[in-house]
């Protein structure tokens, strides 16, 4: 049959032409996939890092983990003296980070004049966040532990980890901050109200909900860590078997438990007790991270 | 005359001084401050004991401290103090942590960016955010009971896989960091304005050359950076290494076999209760200040090729 050259014939030919040819339409999906592939290789690590944790500790779980300090036995083993330790520390860490933090977040985003001392201080903090936690933990050896000679105590503990996270608080406060209207400013300043007073009664508490999700996910980040707090002397043996309830006694954390568990030789402790002790330290971090973000979509306006 | 109106950046000081006021101002001021004088405390920490390290020992000079490769420091005055044998671990976890999670980080990024439909981009950086809020002790117990047996029963029948070996801490440090790379490399690619695909569309690319070659070239500045960031990450990275990777410093190239890290130094060493003034207390600090200079110079590094190479659009 001869082709007869027709407009829609015509119009079929130029669309066959634009049509990628078979293998360029392979490898479009093959690059697709493969990207998908990298992405799920990430998620499928977090689930069998989560299952296998489940897996080695869960049946390890029982009252004895609550209610019993630390022992030379594996079933005899509790994390008592770490739960209330980083609870300890959360509550200091808490304080500590979220007045400084949004004080000085308060400061640069509201008052701070554009000079070159703000600009330092900008800089610096976002070179802070690039430094490693360890070294924190030596700044708190030097400085609290021996210059102003405090010990090795929860106080020592609770200053290093907010000074670790206060350049997040701050990031995340600015943010808050910027995100309200500046119509609000402006109205209240017009009424009369001093900067201070328009700040303090209107702008912080419209900030409030993104300034307190950014502190609990920080604080969330600071309970998990281990360097720091071990660079400073928590500790793991008997001397810190105790509640902490004082600032400056010793104190012990769940993350330096777990560590000294794993390290410890015999095997029951490494297979048995430490993922029991992880899965206690996780689910802390999971009702932190859920209440963050209860917190984040009940007060979210936008979405 | 006219005066701004536009609120921020207006003085809006009282007439007349209000001194409870004021005194708010100066906290919030001290707050701000905070940061300043925590670099000041830490590089003045840092370098008065590591000055001293190398003042008060003959048997210390800071050449042989950076040039020396044998690290045994718990001789006293007849320890060795070559950090190279350190900074070769680190380096070494760093760079098996770098070729895992570039590639991945990056792929997740041009997935996220340009490909997943806004279900799967929803629950998928979620997800990414869980596991960069993971403990590390916890990735340290999970590279110790699970990478490395899994090594050793795979790899292990061929070469011999030591139980702390720097493969198995540098894979799950790579793991890490992909949620950093991840995340801000997205960022930069989701800003190349959809103009630029477009008149790549329009010239006939298919979506996989538009993303490799508009996409990714243009975000280039935040792709790299990201990268650098995660650079910085890894070689600050402890307690991963501090249990998967081992306590035996080790000038070896061999990812099988086991080593030492800087940042594990410091955690074995802080352990044994050295006295404060010990050589061993001074050389923690000798360590922690390296580590502070390398992260400092990676850190300035990445804000220099953002401002350097960032496109404006």
């Amino acid at each position: 049959m001869m082709a007869v050259s027709t407009p829609q014939r015509e119009a079929e030919v130029a669309q066959d032409a634009l049509h990628a040819p078979d293998d360029r339409g392979r490898r479009e999906r093959g690059f697709e996939f493969g990207l998908l592939i990298a992405t799920a290789v990430a998620v499928v690590v977090l689930a069998v890092l989560l299952i296998d944790i489940a897996i080695d500790g869960l049946p390890f779980i029982n009252s004895t983990r609550f209610t019993e300090y630390s022992s030379r036995f594996p079933e005899e083993f509790g994390f008592r003296s770490g739960i209330t330790g980083t609870l300890s520390l959360m509550i200091l860490v808490g304080l500590l980070s979220f007045v400084i933090g949004v004080g000085g977040a308060t400061y640069l985003e509201e008052f701070a004049p554009n000079n070159r001392f703000t600009r330092f201080v900008e800089a610096n903090t976002s070179n802070l966040a690039g430094v490693p936690s360890v070294v924190y933990g030596l700044l708190g050896a030097g400085v609290f532990v021996f210059f102003f000679s405090l010990g090795r105590s929860l106080i020592v503990g609770a200053i290093t980890l907010s000074l670790l996270i206060l350049p997040v608080i701050i990031v995340a406060s600015r943010e808050a901050l910027r995100a309200v209207p500046n119509a609000l400013r402006e109205a209240g300043l017009g009424l009369g109200a001093t900067p201070l007073q328009t700040i303090g009664r209107q702008i912080l508490p419209q900030a409030l909900p993104g300034i307190l999700t950014g502190t609990i996910l920080a604080l969330s980040r600071a309970i998990g860590e281990t360097a720091p707090i071990l660079v400073v002397g928590a500790l793991f043996s008997r001397r810190s078997d105790n509640v902490p309830w004082d600032i400056d006694d010793a104190f012990s954390a769940l993350p330096i438990q777990v560590f000294d568990l794993v390290k410890r030789p015999q095997a029951a402790f490494q297979e048995q007790v430490a993922p029991a002790g992880i899965i206690i330290l996780l689910v802390l971090l999971l009702l932190m991270n859920s209440i963050a973000i209860y917190l984040r979509n009940r007060y979210s306006r936008s979405s | 005359m006219a005066t701004e109106v536009s609120g921020r950046g207006t003085d809006l000081s009282a007439g007349s001084p209000r001194w409870g006021e004021r005194a708010i101002l100066a906290f919030l001021l001290v707050c701000a401050a905070v940061s300043v004088l925590t670099t000041i405390g830490i590089v003045l920490v840092l370098f008065t004991e590591a000055s001293g390290f190398f003042r008060n020992n003959e048997s210390v000079t800071l050449t042989g401290f950076l040039t020396g490769t044998t690290w045994q420091p718990f001789g006293g005055a007849q320890g060795e103090y070559g950090v190279l044998e350190l900074v070769n671990g680190t380096l070494l976890v760093t760079a098996i942590a770098m070729i895992v999670a570039v590639p991945l980080g990056l792929a997740t990024a041009a997935y996220l960016s340009e490909y997943a439909p806004g279900r799967v981009r929803r629950s998928l950086k979620p997800t990414l955010e869980v596991l960069a809020g993971v403990p590390t002790v916890v990735l340290g117990y999970f590279a110790l009971t699970f990478i490395t047996p899994v090594l050793r029963a795979t790899i292990g029948e061929i070469w011999t896989v030591s139980i702390f070996n720097h493969l198995s801490g540098g894979i799950v440090v790579g793991i890490m960091i992909v949620p950093t790379i991840a995340s801000l490399s997205e960022d930069a690619m989701s800003a190349v304005p959809r103009a630029l695909r477009e008149g790549a569309y329009g010239l006939g690319a298919t979506k996989r050359r538009v993303v490799t070659r508009i996409v990714m070239p243009s975000a280039l500045s935040g792709i790299v950076a990201s990268i650098i960031l995660g650079l910085g990450r890894a070689i600050g990275e402890t307690m991963i290494v501090a249990l998967a990777v081992g306590n035996l410093p080790n000038l070896t190239f061999n990812p099988l076999d086991q080593g030492q890290t800087m940042t594990a130094y410091i955690v074995q060493a802080v352990q044994g209760e050295a006295p404060r003034g010990s050589l061993t207390y001074q050389s923690i600090f000798a360590v922690g200040a390296l580590l502070f200079v390398m992260t400092l110079v990676i850190n300035v590094a990445a804000t220099w090729f953002v401002r350097r190479f960032r496109e404006e659009y």
